[in-house]
């Protein structure tokens, strides 16, 4: 009895001491505040499912690509002559370099699969539609941010691909009318890819890049807890709150519940993860290219040079374009801007989603069959496009003379990619006409 | 688990939440907290690891061998190990019965910092054979390199009985890297690990029990 | 709503089920025919074998700039053996394979450089390099004297001379069925032959990727450890989800 009393007053000298603590920084900082609004009071809706793990497990990689970045950059050297070796260097001398290395180069194509899951995610359920047309643009930053990261980290192993990756994108930006050579030259700091430009490229992927990217995650999730999260039924849990409490009766604190349950995503991840970084690095020449273990030569292009995966749906839609033939009466040199451009567009055109779709629901549970058709349509073209990117042109063989002899992979990539586009310049019309289903008052299960 | 059955329907009504404590609650979370530290903590070690000398690093400063029958008496040569100058001198009869004479004008005469030289050095003279000394010239106050003085007197006074000096910052050690009272080092130079593989070939950075 | 989630499941396997079951690596060689390299890391006496004809008939010209001597202890060497029987003179066992030939000469001599081995098994693949190990012959009209279709499926040209002819023979391309035929045996029979260079295509491979045993090994260890966490996290969020209906 008497022991007991002993612990419990320890126990609450000790709370007074941590209350007394927590005071003094909040009167300074709103640290408990911001523990509020952000976990234990930003109620989400508790009808989460699979689709949005990969929000956080998005960030987890940022995460881990920042740490094991900090750690390579202490070892690797940006500079032509030494960078190749530099990489082998960690991959060998360095005690555990090659663990974080892998990490690293299985960490940016796993930093795709969760960021295209998690856009897939905001597609099916409308979550780019208002109020969080904002938060979509800024995911809409973090990808395009997410690419240039990669494309400018690709060219440090300064292996072949690396190389002559760079050197088909950076010519890329030749292809701007007027301009487009000088932006070329400018980007590169040379007349060819060189030590110049993988220096430069060193800057953008380990400081510039990150600092924005890093900011625009900020920003993505402060807009987040701003208007809410969304849910797999579409339904805004904000409009039917406890009378008294003020919480939104569909809604539980994110923390604890969804941070015991993402925890719970987090764990299946890494064992994903680790399956790939401990038997399967390479991932079959998709992860790391077999021709990036040559080092960099200006004189020989690989036989076969394509690039990463998460880029070959948007590859594909550059070689799908035929160029401008030009026009001699108006003096326009032939050019291949198109390709380029419908490439760009390919990308940038995610951000015009919110305004783009007129339903009048927002998840594909209450959606009717068109729009189903549509979706499923995109998603094929996206994976078609995808393999395709991976492959030479002739892969598929040539059509007869009635095709004027064209590549047969070629006509089937224009295919798709006009099916790719539709979805979008399509999409006010289809999701108008479609016949969608009474939406709920509340969240189904 | 078993147990915990009865908690289970005491902790799912609310009412009775404050007074009863969740036991499968507490107990998984305790357990997945303990694990979870556990692999973050172990998962931590290859990066700290990652920071430690590489095999090149380590190559580097690989044992280094040296010919010492070209040392004339009184004369040294200096070695680079691990980057750093290690010092090989060739003391006279005269130097080596020197070192005898002035423990009382030195902090630590007797060699008592374990860290400053191996046991096999713990001597007057600090080497193996009594005229070859071997050292590593690096101060043991702020890291400078001290200039050799082997000969008695000349600019240093007419009390210098031959050592080195450091210009950094004036500390005094004699022909043993034996420190000498007032000056800013606080102990005597270091001694390397190093063995004789034969009569004149000298093997700096090994210890006779093959440790590096 | 089951059905949805399932054909979406299902559209979500479908979307990375051609990333995995075609791989990437040795594309560049599509056309000619490989034979399976009977690769085992745990088969030190086949990599000790492999290690010895490596620094003896490779590492004259090439070199192994990223491999250290001293790694040869994870295949069972001991320092001293590396010291007596593999290490020219004045190298020590911390030292990378290097060689002393000019790139520049060599390039004069051979038309191209010959390349630094380190990392040429994950360029080419084992199967890549087994095959080409084997698939010299005699062509006259070449100027090393040496054919190799697997170095080049197109026109059958190599730089390299058949530097290991004494102990394979010679061998002759038949122009109408496009196959080898021993036409002067060498030291070694065929089957001897073939042993050497899946020894020396094995130890090229661990040379490539030294870590790889011991990535593996671990691997297993992570995965038990996670499988463990999964458990208790995954009764965690039960234990917190019961509440919410």
């Amino acid at each position: 009895m008497i022991n007991e009393t002993v612990t419990e007053k320890n126990k609450s000298v000790l709370a007074n001491v941590f209350n007394d603590g927590l005071n003094w920084v909040d009167q300074r900082f709103p640290l408990t505040s911001n523990i509020k609004a952000h976990l234990t009071e930003y109620y989400a809706p508790k009808n989460f499912n699979f689709w949005y793990f990969f929000g956080s497990l998005s960030l987890l990689v940022l995460v881990l690509q920042i740490v094991t970045g900090i750690f390579l950059t202490m070892h690797y050297k940006p500079d032509a002559a030494l960078a190749f070796a530099s990489v082998e260097y960690i991959m060998r001398d360095v005690p555990w370099g090659w663990l974080i290395r892998y990490m690293h180069s299985t960490g940016a194509s796993m930093f795709f699969i969760v960021v295209y899951l998690h856009m897939f995610r905001g597609i099916i359920y409308g979550s780019y539609r208002n109020p969080r047309e904002l938060i979509w643009l800024f995911g809409v930053g973090i990808f395009l941010c997410l690419m240039g990261e990669a494309f400018f980290g690709y060219l440090l192993p300064w292996g072949q691909m690396s190389y002559w990756g760079a050197q088909v994108i950076v010519n890329l930006f030749s292809a701007i009318p007027f301009i487009g050579p000088d932006v070329s030259e400018w980007l590169r700091g040379d007349y060819l890819v060189s030590d110049a430009t993988l220096n430069r490229f060193f800057a953008f992927h380990v400081i510039a890049l990150p600092f924005v990217l890093v900011g625009l995650v900020a920003a993505h999730i402060i807009a987040l807890h701003e208007v809410g999260s969304n849910n797999p039924d579409g339904i805004e849990i904000k409009k039917l709150k406890d009378k008294k409490t003020g919480i939104p009766l569909d809604g539980i604190p994110f923390h604890p519940y969804y941070t015991v349950k993402d925890i719970v995503g987090t764990v299946v991840f890494l064992m994903v993860f680790s399956v790939v970084i401990f038997f399967a690095p390479e991932m079959g020449g998709y992860f790391l290219e077999a021709n990036n273990f040559v080092p960099a030569n200006p004189l020989v292009t690989p036989a076969h040079i394509a690039p990463v995966w998460y880029f070959t749906p948007y590859y594909s839609i550059l070689r799908a374009v035929p160029p401008f033939p030009g026009v001699s009466i108006l003096g326009i040199p032939p050019s291949l801007f198109p390709g380029v451009a419908a490439m760009g567009l390919s990308v940038m055109v995610f951000a015009f989603l919110p305004w783009l779709d007129k339903s009048p629901v927002k998840s594909i549970r209450y959606r009717g069959s068109l729009y189903k058709q549509w979706l499923a349509a995109f998603v094929v073209s996206f994976i078609v496009l995808g393999y395709l990117g991976t492959k030479p042109s002739n892969v598929w063989g040539q059509f007869g003379v009635w095709l004027g002899n064209a590549d047969r992979a070629t006509v089937v990539a224009r295919i798709f990619m006009i099916i790719y586009f539709a979805f979008f310049i399509l999409m006010p019309w289809y999701t108008k006409k479609d016949k969608t289903l009474v939406v709920p008052e509340r969240v189904t299960g | 688990m078993s147990d915990n059955h009865n908690d289970e329907h005491l902790a799912s009504s609310q009412s009775d939440q404050a007074s009863s404590v969740d036991l499968e609650k507490r107990n998984f979370l305790i357990a997945s907290s303990g694990v979870g530290a556990l692999g973050c903590a172990v998962a931590a070690v290859p990066f700290v690891l990652s920071m430690t000398p590489s095999e090149r690093a380590k190559a580097a400063g690989a044992p280094v061998e040296v010919d010492v029958s070209k040392i004339a008496p009184g004369t040294m040569i200096t070695v680079e190990w691990r980057g750093k100058p290690v010092w090989i001198f060739n003391r006279t009869e005269d130097m080596t019965a020197e070192l005898h004479k002035h423990d009382d004008q030195l902090i630590d005469p007797d060699c008592t910092v374990e860290s400053q030289q191996p046991g096999y050095c713990k001597n007057t003279d600090r080497s193996i054979k009594p005229n070859l000394a071997v050292v590593v010239g690096i101060c043991t106050h702020l890291g400078c390199s001290p200039t050799a003085k082997l000969q008695p007197k000349g600019d240093m006074g007419e009390n210098w009985t031959g050592g080195f000096f450091c210009p950094c910052h004036g500390s005094k050690f004699d022909l043993a890297g034996r420190v000498f009272k007032g000056s800013p080092a606080p102990i005597n130079l270091v001694v390397p690990p190093h063995k004789y593989l034969t009569e004149n070939t000298l093997l700096i950075g090994v210890d006779t029990e093959d440790k590096a | 709503m089951k059905i949805k989630n399932s054909i979406i499941k299902a559209l979500l396997v479908l979307a990375f089920f051609p990333y995995f079951t075609l791989p990437l690596s040795a594309v560049a060689n599509e056309g000619a025919h490989l034979d399976k390299a009977p690769i085992d890391a745990s088969n030190h006496a086949s990599l000790q074998r492999g290690a010895r004809t490596f620094i003896n008939s490779c590492l004259n010209c090439h070199s192994a700039n990223y491999m250290r001597y001293n790694r040869l202890l994870e295949i069972g060497l001991t320092e001293k053996q590396i010291k007596d029987n593999l290490l020219f003179a004045g190298d020590k066992v911390g030292d990378t394979m290097r060689v002393t030939m000019n790139a520049a000469e060599a390039k004069k001599w051979f038309g191209v450089a010959p390349p630094d081995l380190s990392v040429e098994v994950r360029a080419r693949g084992a199967d890549w390099m087994y095959s080409y190990l084997r698939s010299f012959y005699r062509d006259d009209a070449s100027t090393t004297g040496w054919g190799n279709c697997v170095f080049d499926p197109v026109t059958c040209k190599v730089s390299m001379p058949h530097v290991l002819y004494e102990l394979q023979g010679e061998q002759a391309m038949n122009h109408e069925t496009h196959a080898l035929e021993l036409s002067k045996p060498g030291k070694l029979s065929v089957a001897e032959y073939d042993t050497l260079a899946g020894d020396l295509t094995n130890f090229l491979a661990f040379m490539a990727e030294p870590t790889k045993q011991q990535r593996n090994r671990l691997g297993w260890f992570v995965l038990l450890f996670l499988g463990i966490l999964l458990v208790l996290t995954y009764k965690l969020k039960k234990a917190y989800w019961k509440e919410i209906h």
